[in-house]
């Protein structure tokens, strides 16, 4: 049985269409993530899988039970920490964790092993106002609410968003560890370079699904036929270019012969290349650029989801 | 005129006991896309503060825009461009009116707005949205337009508080390439980002941990200095050593 199954959901609020015909599934002790902009419909995907919310069309089930129907099931057994920190900033760290134990009528100590290797990084803290805490911090009593009941499936929206790259990174292997333990986790993330962290990965953007895969399958579509949906699919390819003037560079090599497309990408730009490029005639064409380098590279997520929104 | 469009000697602020930023120094040159990187906490929304005329320092000197950050908050208030994350545009006025009340708020008289206001409609390709709601455009227009308004009164520098924060890839890259354009036309660009290969975007980067700038160089320089392969890998380096967190 999944831990997760969400079959063809839409939601719409008055004219926008949040999520429009969404299906996936989550097996058993997956860290999965749904990468995606701010629109893609993430939030409202979790406020559903929590029963928050009810969906126009579609069904979908959490542990087993149907997210409309069977509602109290599931908030008995999942734990949630929305994008937005929901703890009471006016109670201590200590008080919110007893607080929350005791909504679902569990003892601290029963869950300890679980929340511990968390907790003890705020403890030091514990008799200070929620609301006084850094933001890093806020995060793990957060996190460490969520767990309090041992949830089977832990939902975090966008955990990350915010946060330096150092505390992100952090967080994850957090999540690595919890992984460990049993729990099944559904993450959000708008940073791409968090999707490796996951087991597979749903690419979301304006309320759909553009890809589902492991963070390797899905770089390997990059190059090949299958990912596209379009009438006229083209074999491309990737390379990485720099010169001492990148804005010119950006502008030149887009009107050279076999580039589909160049956009930036850190130090280097990157050039999205068709069947007729040559690599000898784009030197050719572009000999007044000083420094130009151009090197084969491989598709991240990132060059993938720009391929994927372009279709 | 100057080439030198920020400069900043020793500046420091201090809250009773706590020293949110200590004593930095920096130059900013015109037509530099300057990147100001920290973790959390390190200072860099305090420091910030102080460039764009919100709160005066403790103690230091310099100047931005030509004005003195001790005494003339005022005047760097008008003389700069400022767009963040968070605040940029009013969705329930159109475009135009958009437009209108920012050209206001920096003082540009009637016939100046309505000549820069045409031209940035036409620039942009939104002339045809003139009359829209802002809350009705896609992202990637909103972004474009708040960074229009943000320099409508042709600031000579340009203060971008995450500007990119939770905005897809694609939006993110054309959103860099307004950034590259205009300052290939000479304005300087000053930015702070969570996204590190956005660092590798800029001319030079300068990274604060502790309320200290601890790494001020280009961003080939600094991975040459950290013995690093990206931007990415030179901010863990130095945030790894913070002693405080927010």
């Amino acid at each position: 049985m999944s831990a997760i199954k969400v079959e063809n959901i839409s939601k719409s609020f008055g004219k926008t269409k949040a999520l429009d015909g969404v299906s996936f599934e989550v097996a058993r002790g997956e860290l999965f993530g749904l990468i995606g902009p701010d629109g893609a419909g993430k939030s409202t995907l979790f406020r559903l899988l929590t029963t928050l919310l009810n969906p126009d069309f579609g069904r979908a089930e959490v542990d087993g039970f149907d997210i409309v129907k069977e509602y109290r099931d599931i908030r008995k057994r999942v734990g949630y920490m929305p994008g937005r920190f929901s703890l009471y900033q006016d109670l201590t760290v200590e008080e919110n964790l007893n607080f929350f134990a005791a909504l679902f009528g569990v003892k601290v100590e029963d869950t300890y092993d679980l929340v511990a290797p968390i907790y003890r990084q705020i403890e030091p803290f514990k008799t200070r106002k929620a609301g006084k805490l850094s933001g890093g911090m806020k995060q793990k009593l957060a996190l460490s609410c969520a767990l309090i009941h041992r949830p089977s499936v832990l939902f975090l929206d966008e955990p990350t968003t915010g946060v330096d790259a150092v505390s992100r990174s952090e967080f994850w292997d957090m999540l690595s560890d919890l992984k460990q333990k049993g729990i099944t986790i559904l993450v959000s993330t708008p940073y791409m370079d968090e999707a490796s962290r996951c087991d597979r990965i749903a690419l979301c953007n304006e309320g759909r699904i553009l890809s589902i895969n492991t963070p390797k399958d899905i770089v390997s579509g990059f190059n090949s036929h299958s990912q596209n949906s379009s009438p006229n699919p083209v074999p491309t390819t990737l390379y990485a270019i720099s010169a001492e003037n990148m804005y010119q560079l950006l502008l030149s090599s887009r009107k050279c012969k076999g580039v589909v497309e160049c956009y930036p990408f850190g130090e280097m730009h990157h050039l999205v290349v068709d069947e007729t490029f040559d690599i000898e005639c784009f030197k050719k064409e572009l000999t007044d650029m000083k420094g130009l380098r151009i090197e084969p590279i491989n598709p991240t997520i990132e060059d993938m989801f720009i391929k994927l929104m372009k279709q | 005129m100057s080439d030198v469009i920020i400069s900043v000697k020793d500046l420091t602020k201090r809250f009773g006991d706590f020293t949110a930023v200590n004593r930095i120094t920096f130059d900013v040159e015109r037509g530099e896309i300057f990147g100001f990187l920290g973790a959390n906490g390190a200072g860099k929304t305090t420091a910030m503060r102080m460039l764009c005329g919100l709160s005066y320092p403790t103690s230091g000197s310099g100047t931005v825009a030509g004005y003195d950050v001790m005494r003339e908050g005022e005047m760097i208030k008008r003389h700069i461009g400022y767009m963040s994350q968070r605040f940029s545009l009013y969705n329930d006025l159109t475009v135009w009116e958009n437009i209108r009340l920012f050209a206001g708020i920096y003082g540009l008289s009637k016939s100046e707005t309505e000549s820069r206001a045409t031209e940035l409609l036409r620039r942009l390709n939104f002339t045809s949205e003139r009359d829209t709601l802002v809350g009705a455009l896609p992202l990637g227009w909103k972004q474009k337009l708040s960074f229009a308004v943000a320099t409508i009164h042709r600031p000579e520098v340009v203060f971008l508080d995450e500007p990119t924060g939770g905005v897809d890839p694609i939006t993110r890259r054309q959103f860099w390439e307004m950034i590259y354009e205009a300052a290939d036309s000479g304005t300087t660009i000053f930015v702070t980002t969570h996204y590190m290969d956005e660092a590798e975007y800029c001319t030079r980067v300068s990274i604060m941990v502790d309320g200290e700038v601890r790494a001020l160089d280009t961003p080939a320089r600094l991975k040459e200095q950290f013995v690093a392969e990206s931007m990415d890998e030179v901010f863990r380096i130095l945030a790894r050593g913070a002693k405080r967190g927010e």
